[in-house]
């Protein structure tokens, strides 16, 4: 897009990453380091629009549409593991979970 | 045009800022939803329209609603009447609604001041996407099918209550 500088969308694409990382290493709860890293995908899929449109390509687009899809499976997949992590320990605290006995 | 997006951006970062820091998993789950909103006014404003949809329909709508599942199912019985009572106070809703009014402020402004048109440089087409979709990224279109079959067959099989004492070693 010409009326946007792809830096400023680039630095708001950064901004949002760096926040999600920032979830994942604090919080202790498992749910909330999912939604960090939910918020994480959705800003790498942020930066590949931002560079399809500055080019005017379809790529960027495309390239988003494959981070969601891959987001949907990794959510279904990751709370499946919570719950059935919390089925078993009863917690949500990823620190409980540092004994990979099964 | 460069307002909106702006301000869009503001409101995703500010609401991405709040959702990290929340305690109560709903209430972060609401600011995620005006960030995911606020990220699809930015990519509209970017000229990727279908991109902005799809952000609204799978992200703010089906994945948010998965996740909204997992915390219905994992929040206990007993104070749970108590703390819908709680949830109910107008502290707890107001933040978003405020960043969501921001948005539709925006969204009108947009459909009404801008016309309802796309910036007219740089726009990418839904019909380009598709072309590109199924045109030269057809086979990462067919491993995304894939990936998602894994992913059903994963949940499902993971989903599963597992009997006390039938759980042998896989899981």
């Amino acid at each position: 897009m010409a009326s946007v500088p792809i830096d400023h969308g680039l630095i708001i694409a950064g901004i949002l990453f760096a926040l999600g990382l920032v979830g994942v290493l604090v919080r202790r709860n498992v749910l909330f380091m999912l939604l960090s890293i939910e918020i994480m995908l959705n800003a790498a899929g942020l930066a590949f629009v931002i560079a399809g449109a500055r080019w005017a390509q379809a790529d960027g687009q495309v390239m988003f549409l494959f981070i969601l899809t891959m987001a949907a499976a990794e959510v279904s997949v990751g709370l499946a593991l919570i719950l059935q992590i919390y089925h078993h320990t009863k917690t949500l605290d990823a620190d409980a979970f540092d004994e990979m006995r099964g | 045009m460069n307002v909106v997006f702006y301000i869009a951006a503001a409101v995703a970062v500010t609401a991405t800022l709040l959702v990290i820091t929340r305690t109560n998993a709903v209430h972060a789950l609401l600011y995620l939803i005006v960030s995911l909103l606020s990220v699809a006014l930015v990519f509209y404003t970017l000229g990727a329209p279908f991109v902005a949809a799809l952000e609204v329909i799978v992200y703010a709508g089906a994945i948010m609603v998965l996740f909204l599942f997992a915390i219905m199912i994992l929040n206990l019985g007993q104070e749970a009447s108590e703390q819908e009572r709680r949830w109910l106070q107008p502290a707890i809703w107001r933040g978003p609604a405020i960043l969501a009014t921001v948005l539709a402020i925006e969204l009108v402004y947009l459909l009404v001041a801008a016309g309802g048109r796309l910036p007219s440089t740089g726009a990418v087409e839904p019909r380009q996407v598709g072309i590109a979709l199924f045109g030269p990224y057809l086979l990462a279109v067919e491993l995304a099918s894939m990936l998602l079959l894994a992913g059903l067959v994963g949940a499902y099989h993971l989903g599963r209550r597992v009997k006390p004492q039938a759980q042998g070693g896989e899981t």
